[in-house]
């Protein structure tokens, strides 16, 4: 479905049901170089299991227009807006990667409007090295083929996402490569370098985590070589967060979609 | 997984899309011979079937089996994934039936298997699929040859039996530019000569009964998807962008950015036409794959010296492999093609139809059958086997002739293929 936000067009995957704002709505947020297509099974079960979903697609990401946000603050304002065009009072909000640090910095803004918050494959800081933010500069599309491998821990995770036969090395790479071609094709501008620019940058984690209100979860991968566990310590427990961990990599959706699903279904309950 | 890059390919080659079976410790790739798969309780099942969870339901649709061929296939390509076919030909009709319906049209290249021909000529005709057969060399007519309802740009790799060069960068710019996708048979090529993807290909179909198996035991086939192309962005193609009346009014394009035309031919293709693959059969191709880098490197090596020996004897009017400079796509063949030109290649034999048939009788390490990418020494005239069916005029499009030979070289000790071609050769003589 497409909304308008400041003018822009604004895309979010309803996970294959006409949205519903009367219904507790679950909002997803992708991470860096992804697009809503990260949440699909997701969706689609919350969807059918009575709640209206948004798996957004961040301003300058495959089907939402406009440039991206200069940064976590600005596009967690994006997502208040957002709600506010879908007509939503109040949402869980899930995260992923990027995402988790805009869902984050969202329960903080409007407390009053979000009823959980689940991080997943998170870190704070979300620093960037400064090798790979010189790759995605001088070279995106090897800082791609890095990030993908850093992001998949395995080449055999079962039963593939979003169903067999899938690739996930491939369809991961496919999607971030299409991502980055159509922000330079539109806009102009290296999305990678803007995204990861926009992780390394944030700041605001430790002051956000102490105006949420709401219950947190944290969803890790345990063979995450992307945000490693060890780098949540400080914001879980400044988020008094649960933490779950599962036997995947930096794409947990893809690697571990059942996990996942029973993670979300247990801490949005 | 350690490096910042994938694996090579002789690793993705053994180990994608496997590990060692987590209940029961088995390393090698289990046969799942089973049609159906329980379902934990009512939500699951239907969990499963509305697609809200990934995982098998019945054998026609998904297996774990296959899917580790998949993933193997779509590894080695470079692709987002792919679909297991029941043959080459099925993957051929799964990838056409996906993205075109009757009034659709298609661009052929002229030098294709004389069943994809037939195919496209005659009985999709029927259906209401047209298409237009282009010289593979014709640049300017493969752009004129696109219509409004033109759906797809097709040609080979390496084109049957002639052997000339797809210009895929070239074609693929031009199928890029009115909006339409370029499907490659890679057949004679296998993604060890030849990654179609990175010269721009979007969909790459194989007859997995040749290289990949290599054995001559099975039939089988895949599809793979580059999840590159933007079926949504195109405007072209309804069936991936619009809502599918038969998947609950799913929008494939809205469900995977990049998944959306094999989700769409996995719940529709597969699960009505019904051409899926046996997990038996997957399992003995991904034997096959796993020795794929070094039998696809015998085999050209063995090529080449038999293409040597054949270019240089009297009976022998012309040798058409693209490695020789006298060859049309010499210069293409250099360009993406380094690490060789495959195995199955043609020459024509001077002197009467009799002596081909005496010459072909006479061979005794070299198969007399209608196949190719086997592990042993093939060889077939194929103006009266796989290209029987094409009038004069096709088979004069194609590049064959009454006095053609069809070879394709195994794995065998090329000094005995060389004496095998000898002693064929003098029978053929002295039948004159």
């Amino acid at each position: 479905m497409n909304w308008t936000v400041d003018g822009h067009e604004a895309y979010a995957y309803s996970g294959g049901k006409v949205f519903d704002p009367a219904l507790p709505c679950v909002v997803f947020v992708h991470g860096a170089l992804h697009d809503h297509s990260v949440w699909t099974l997701l969706a689609r079960w919350f969807a059918h299991h009575g709640h209206a979903v948004l798996a957004v697609d961040l301003p300058g990401h495959s089907q939402s227009a406009g440039p991206p946000r200069a940064s976590v603050e600005s596009t967690a304002d994006w997502l208040l807006a957002l709600l506010d065009a879908a007509g939503v009072q109040q949402a869980a909000v899930v995260g992923h990667s990027m995402g988790s640090l805009i869902a984050l910095e969202t329960a903080a803004r409007a407390p009053e409007r979000v009823t959980r918050l689940v991080m997943m494959a998170t870190a704070y800081p979300m620093k960037v090295s400064d090798a790979l933010m010189g790759t995605a500069r001088e070279a995106p599309l090897q800082a791609i083929e890095m990030v993908n491998v850093f992001s998949l821990s395995s080449t055999a995770a079962k039963p593939s996402y979003p169903g067999p036969g899938m690739w996930l090395h491939g369809s991961n790479r496919a999607l971030m490569r299409r991502t980055q071609a159509l922000a330079q094709a539109r806009l102009g501008i290296n999305l990678f370098e803007h995204d990861f620019g926009v992780c390394d940058r944030y700041a605001n984690g430790l002051q956000a985590a102490a105006a949420v209100r709401c219950p947190v979860t944290l969803l890790l991968g345990g063979r995450d070589q992307m945000t490693t566990p060890k780098n949540t310590r400080e914001i879980a427990a400044a988020l008094k967060a649960e933490v779950v961990t599962l036997a995947a990599g930096h794409s947990l959706m893809a690697e571990a979609p059942d996990g996942v699903l029973g993670a979300l279904r247990g801490a949005l309950a | 997984m350690p490096g910042s890059s994938d694996p090579g390919f002789d690793t993705l080659a053994l180990h994608a899309g496997a590990a060692p079976d987590p209940s029961t410790g088995a390393r090698a790739v289990p046969i799942h011979l089973s049609t159906s798969f329980v379902f934990e309780n009512s939500e699951h099942a239907a969990s499963l079937f509305n697609m809200e969870r990934s995982g098998h339901v019945y054998s026609r649709i998904s297996n774990p089996t296959n899917a580790v061929f998949e993933e193997r296939v779509a590894a080695l390509e470079g692709g987002a994934g792919a679909i297991a076919t029941a043959s080459g030909q099925a993957a051929l009709h799964l990838a056409i039936s996906t993205i075109a319906g009757a009034g659709s049209h298609i661009v052929a290249s002229t030098a294709l298997y004389g069943g994809s021909h037939n195919l496209l000529s005659y009985t999709l005709a029927r259906f209401g699929i047209t298409t237009t057969f282009v010289k593979p060399a014709d640049i300017d007519g493969w752009r004129a040859a696109i219509q409004p309802n033109t759906r797809l740009l097709f040609g080979e790799t390496l084109g049957n039996p002639g052997l000339d060069v797809l210009d895929i960068p070239t074609i693929a710019a031009i199928a890029h530019d009115a909006s339409l996708p370029l499907l490659v048979d890679s057949t004679f090529t296998t993604p060890w000569l030849m990654k179609p993807f990175e010269h721009g290909a979007d969909l790459i179909f194989h007859s997995a009964t040749k290289f990949l198996s290599g054995h001559g035991t099975v039939i089988g086939g895949v599809l793979v998807d580059s999840g590159a192309f933007d079926w949504q962005a195109s405007g072209r193609f309804p069936e991936l962008s619009q809502p599918y009346g038969g998947f609950h009014g799913m929008v494939f394009s809205d469900e995977s950015t990049v998944g959306a035309f094999l989700l769409r031919a996995r719940r529709e293709g597969l699960r009505d036409f019904g051409a899926c693959m046996s997990p038996h059969t997957a399992w003995l191709i991904l034997q096959g794959i796993e020795t794929l880098p070094l039998r696809m490197a015998r085999h050209v090596e063995n090529t080449r010296k038999v293409v040597a020996f054949l270019a240089a004897h009297a009976m022998v009017a012309g040798v058409g492999y693209p490695e020789l400079e006298s060859h049309t796509s010499h210069a293409l063949a250099r360009k993406l093609l380094p690490r060789g030109c495959g195995s199955v290649f043609s020459f024509d034999l001077k002197g009467s139809r009799r002596q081909g048939q005496a010459f072909i009788e006479a061979l005794k390490i070299f198969s007399h059958l209608a196949n190719v990418g086997d592990c042993r020494s093939l060889v077939i005239h194929p103006a009266s086997t796989t290209h029987f069916r094409m009038d004069d005029a096709a088979l004069v499009a194609a590049g064959i002739t009454p006095g053609t030979i069809r070879l394709s070289i195994g794995l065998e000790d090329p000094d005995d293929l060389i004496d095998d071609l000898k002693r064929a050769f003098k029978v053929a003589e002295r039948a004159a």
